[in-house]
Formats: structure tokens, sequence, C-alpha cells
């Protein structure tokens, strides 16, 4: 399975690269849409040069599904893109011998998905285990694909706080696109009517693990409380009528300015925030 | 009579009475009498065994005129008001609790973002405890796999019994560009392989445990539990609830072996301390490591002043009291900080008004936030909550920041910056050269 460096840089011209989509859900109505991450991932595939996005969705098909799958293909207006791959599930099964088969078939150099799906478990689990089962490396939450070189992805990981960090990795791999990768364009109607669904008939497993699972509308959690162990009347007096986070700092006073300008440097450096 | 060697504490009642007595012509003798009639003159222990005071004794003239009794213990000690009665209680209450053989073992691999326990591990470290001590005869010990250089001590007081401090050395089949996530992948499945954790515990964070935990699910074959907030014990076992479909549906499940877990799933430890004893793998070079295909090649600068405000980690926040608002602007760039601003500075013009920190501004939670000539009102204060070190350079030595900040300066701020940025100049020079 393992493409060797000479037939990537054959192949260059036209990178190959799987963008695997799944129904989200909008967080207000509820409704089904395209995924935000996915999307996101979608437009990522765009943005690399030279390349051949192909759309694979494995899950359940219905309407209201389709019409959001749908979205995606109006997103390749201008491009090649005007196919995405179904391979029809069960609502309850387990996707990942379907999808590894089928990437296996498809061949490609590159898979790129969201970080986390809408709905379902949705817990971000699916990337990993692909990369598991075909021995590929993975990279998680990608910001930017910054070049992709002789086989070598250089990309820009999100991390919190704003913060970029520069990964490369080798060809094949899969990689996952974070909410701080570019908004993704908008969907246009014709693209997405034109476009075709190609139904691929596989069986699914099913995912026996999920049966006992009992799924409820999200509970408000609770608020933590705080806790006092005071043993004294006093203690608890104190507790309560004290302001939050009163005292304990440190107060220089009548130093010039250089001296003072080395205490907060000081502090700075001990918190690791300058560079 | 009183005997020295006698430790039982005699008490005579004659003297206690006359003590209490203003009137008795014994009186002033009887307070000024021997340490048997009482341990202070204003405190003695009543004849039901409370403590009590005179409060003729105690307190202190406030500038009304009024007599005071402060029982806050905010007053310093005076001479009417003396330090004997508010001592603070500072031994130790917690209980030291070691456990030689462990029935089992609960791995807990925090983040330690900037080397530190968040309050996320220390979260998930009462988690583990809960899981630990589920049943007294039979307890586990709760094992802290950390990487890399730490600035931290405090994993006896967050709940741990073990440490397993692992640090990765650059070698020929490990370069120094190794991406942590897989080099510390390979150290946990050799944990998993020697110690055979009953549980794995991971935050779901994105610093850095939502990447290693899934990694490490991946790896094992194990079907994680992920975004857990609640684990219960009931008559079917163990079974923790997780937020599914993006937070939107709660699932409960028996619980797995691997845990993400959200922040406030748990208290964090705070009644007992434990031993974290150093422990290591028997296998120096783990077995698990596979030659890194991901390669890292580094932190990419990024513009400051691009950094949304509430993400932002270094703030410099200016007020009212900045006039030199050029040599503010400097001192962001020279220090590598995002600006802030109080209200006053956005209403006058000076900052943007998405640059506003406060209730109707942006929370922020920065590591460090530094305020430049800002007093502090409320407002204020509620928006910087979530701030780990508030530093502030302000010229009023009563204003209410000073209360919050853990470094205050007080002085001209203009005059501060600039020495600031002139010895950071003076020390990137020196790199440079």
């Amino acid at each position: 399975m393992q493409l060797d460096a000479e037939s990537l840089t054959e192949s260059e011209s036209s990178l190959s690269i799987a963008v695997l989509v799944s129904v989200g859900r909008h967080p207000l109505t509820g409704r089904p849409r395209r995924a935000d991450q996915d999307a996101r991932a979608l437009e990522m595939a765009f943005s690399v040069a030279g390349a051949a996005p192909a759309l694979l969705h494995a899950g359940p098909c219905d309407d209201p599904s389709e019409d959001a799958l749908r979205c995606y293909l109006g997103m390749g207006g201008g491009t090649d893109l005007d196919s995405l791959i179904v391979l029809e599930q069960t609502a309850d099964a387990d996707i990942i011998p379907a999808l590894a088969d089928e990437l296996t078939a498809l061949g490609p150099q590159l898979v790129l998905c969201g970080t986390r799906a809408e709905t379902g478990e949705s817990s971000g689990m699916l990337p990993y285990l692909l990369a598991e089962r075909l021995g590929w490396p993975i990279i998680t939450g990608v910001a930017e694909i910054e070049s992709i070189h002789e086989g070598v992805v250089v990309a820009l990981q999100a991390l919190p706080r704003g913060q970029r960090r520069r990964l490369s990795v080798r060809l094949p791999a899969i990689a996952t696109a974070d909410s701080a990768a570019p908004a993704p364009r908008a969907s246009a109607y014709g693209p997405a009517m034109r476009g075709a669904l190609t139904f691929s008939n596989t069986g699914s497993a099913d995912d026996e693990a999920r049966q006992d699972w009992l799924v409820s509308p999200a509970r408000k959690r609770p608020k933590r409380l705080k806790i006092i162990t005071a043993t004294s009347a006093r203690e608890r007096f104190k507790a309560a009528a004290a302001k939050s986070q009163g005292g304990g700092g440190k107060v220089l006073k009548d130093l010039s300015p250089e001296a003072a300008a080395e205490a907060i440097q000081a502090l700075l450096k001990e918190e690791g925030v300058l560079r | 009579m009183h005997n020295d060697n006698d430790s039982l504490p005699r008490r005579d009642p004659r003297w206690e009475w006359i003590a209490r007595n203003r009137l008795h012509p014994l009186h002033e003798e009887a307070l000024a009498g021997p340490a048997t009639v009482r341990l202070n003159a204003h405190v003695w222990q009543g004849p039901n065994g409370l403590t009590r005071r005179d409060p003729h004794q105690v307190g202190f003239i406030a500038a009304s005129g009024l007599k005071r009794i402060d029982r806050t213990g905010a007053q310093g000690a005076t001479e009417l008001n003396p330090p004997g009665g508010r001592k603070a209680a500072t031994a130790d209450a917690r209980q030291f609790v070691t456990i030689d053989d462990p029935a089992f073992i609960v791995a807990v691999v925090p983040d330690l973002p900037g080397g530190r326990l968040s309050s996320h591990d220390r979260d998930l470290f009462g988690l583990a405890r809960q899981l630990a001590d589920a049943d007294p005869d039979r307890p586990g010990a709760v094992l802290a796999v950390v990487f890399d250089e730490l600035r931290e001590d405090g994993f006896a007081d967050a709940g741990a019994d073990r440490l397993l401090h692992h640090v990765e050395r650059a070698s020929a089949s490990r370069p120094a560009t190794a991406y942590a996530a897989e080099t510390r992948l390979g150290v946990l499945a050799d944990v998993e392989r020697e110690l055979s954790p009953r549980h794995w515990l991971l935050p779901d964070s994105a610093t850095g445990g939502a990447e290693l935990g899934r990694r490490l699910a991946a790896r094992l074959g194990e079907r994680p539990a992920i975004q857990v907030w609640q684990i219960e014990n009931n008559d079917t076992g163990l079974r923790c609830t997780g937020r599914g479909a993006a937070g939107a549906t709660d699932i409960s499940r028996a619980l797995p072996r691997l845990v993400l877990a959200l922040p406030e799933c748990a208290e964090p430890v705070a009644r007992t301390r434990h031993e974290a004893r150093p422990l290591s793998l028997s296998l120096s070079e783990g077995l698990a490591y596979m030659p890194g295909r991901i390669q890292n090649l580094g932190a990419v600068a990024v513009d400051p002043a691009q950094v949304a405000l509430s993400e932002a980690e270094f703030i410099l926040s200016a007020g009212r009291g900045v006039r030199d608002w050029e040599g503010f602007h400097k001192a962001a760039a020279a220090l590598g900080a995002t600006e802030g601003a109080s209200r006053v500075a956005v209403d006058d013009g000076f900052m943007e008004r998405d640059r506003q920190v406060g209730a109707s501004g942006t929370w922020v939670s920065a590591r460090v936030y530094i305020a430049v000539g800002i007093s502090g009102a409320i407002q204020h204060l509620q928006g910087i909550q979530s701030c780990d070190k508030v530093v502030s350079i302000n010229l009023d030595p009563d204003c209410d920041i000073i209360k919050r900040a853990d470094l205050a300066v007080i002085g001209d701020a203009a005059e501060i910056l600039t020495a600031l940025v002139a010895l950071q100049q003076r020390e990137s020079k020196s790199h440079a050269a």
C-alpha cells in the first residue's frame, strides 16, 4: 500500500485527494446541513494546486441527507468535482470497514476529513481508526496545507490560543481539518443539482457495542459548587464574606523604572510567554 | 496548686470568677494572674469547654471614635486588637495516604500546558481517585504519566500515588523533530504492556489530550468514552455519561477502559495527600516506538495583533492611566503581546472596540495579563477572572487591581514600559550576538 516516492513524483501533476464528508446538523434548528468541518476540509482540498478531490460519504442516505450531501457538490462549481460516492450503510452501522475497503480500492494519496462529526456518537475516532487500519500517518487539526512536494505534505496545525505548528508528513496520509481552517465557499444550487451521487452497495457491519447505550438530549451540566471545608463558624463566615482572589500578590513600591521592568520581565520569563 | 510537670490544664474557678467580675477588688490582679488562670487575658476556656472572649479586652477604636472588634482578621494587629486569638490554622489537616500494594492501576495522562497542572488535569486526578478508591478494601493506585520538562511538583497534592516521568532524549533513532504525540504514544503503549492499567484517563482538551487519547484508543483497539462529564457507580456497575453529536446529546454507557473527560468531570482532590512515588519502566528504549513519519518543524510565529483577544495567551492592556500611546504600542510589539484595553481607553478612542476587555467587551483567558494604568473596575476584573497571572503597573497603590494582581508595580507606566522595551531589546541583541 505504501507508494514509493518515485511514483508520487510522477503523479504529482494530479494529486488524488479523497475528502470524507458527512451529514451535519445545524446547531440551532437541528436540520441536516453540510458539516462545517467537512466543508472546510473540501475547501482545503480545493486550495491544493493540481489536486483532484473525490468526495466520499458512508452512511444512510435519505432525502434530507441527500440535500445536505449535494451542498458539497454545490461547492464544486468551476472545478472538476461533479460526483459523490455514497457507500450506503444502515443508521447504526460501523462504517470503518466499508470506508477502508473503498479507500484501498480508490487509492488516494491524501485523505481529508473534519475533526468530529456533528451527529451520532461524534467521537472523532474515525480518522484515527482509518489511519490505524490503513497503516497511514495522521495529522490532526490542520488549519492550512502549505505545500505538497515530492510526496511530502507541509501543513499548519492549529493549536489553542491562535498558535500554529508546522508539521510535515509523507504521503499517503490522513489529515483532519480544524475549525480554524479557512471558511468554506458557499454552495451553489446549479452544480449541486447537476452533480451525480454514485451509490455503491457494500454490506454494512452492525455496531454491536452501541446497542446498550442510552442516548438522550443533552442535559445542562450542574454548576460546580464552592466547597467550604471550615471547622469553625468564624472560618465559614470568612469564606462566605471573602472577596474572590483578594490579596496574595506582591506589591513593589518606590522602585526605579529599570528595577520594576526587571521584576516584570522575570515573571514573564518564568511564565514562558516571552519569545 | 499547679504543677509544672502536670500535663493536664488545671483551673481555678475562684480566680476565673474574679477575672470575670470587673467590680471585684482583685480583678486587675486576676487578669494579670498566673498562666493557670488564663492563657490570655481576653481568651479563656469557659465552663462548658467553649472558648470565651472578654469583649472589653479586645478591639480597637475606629475612626468614628467607636470601639470595634474585628472578627475577619483583615485588620492588622494593634495594641488593642492583639493577634493572639486570630491565628489561622496552618497545620495541614489533610490525610497522607500511601498505597504500597495496589490492586490495580488507574493511569492518568495530564496535559500539563506550560509544564503545570491545569484545573482540567486536577479534575481528572479527582476522577481517577474516585475510580481507584471505589472499593476501600482493595484500593488502586493512580499513576500519572508525564512527559518532558516539568514546572510542577504538586502531583502528590493532586492525587497521584505513582509518577512516571518520561524525558524524551533526541538520538539517532529519535530525531529532535519527532512529533510529540507519536513518541508519547509509544511510551503509553509501553506502559500498557508493562502495567496494564485498569483505566486510562485523559483530558478531552485541545491542548493535546484529545489527540493523544484518540491515538491511544486506536492503538489499543479500545473504544473510548469521549467528552465524559460524569461517572456513577450504581447497581449495574460503573457507568459514564458523555456528550455526543457535538454536544447535542448525552450518551450513557458502561464505563470503558479508556475515558476522555471534560473539565469539571469530578472534584479535585482536597482532603488527602498522596506520595507520587517515582516509577520507571523496565524497558528503557520503548519497543512500541515507530520511527516518526510526522516531522514537527516547530512553532510558527503568529502575529499577536491578529490573535483573537479571547484566545490570546499574553495580553498587554491599557487604561485611563496611559498617556504615551505610541510607547504602549511599541511595548506590545517588543514583548510580542496582544493588545487589550479597558472601557475608558476604548471610549476615548485610543483603541478599537474589539480590543475591549471586561464585562461589556471580551472575557479573556490569558496566561499573563499586564494591566497598564488600569484601576480595576469590577466589570474589568470580571473580564480577567480566568487569567492566571495578572501584573499591574499603576500609580495608585490603593486601587482594586492591586488586590487581584500577582505582581503590582507602583510607578509611572510610560517610564516602566520604556525600560521594559529597552531591556527586551538588549536581551534580543545579546541573543543574536
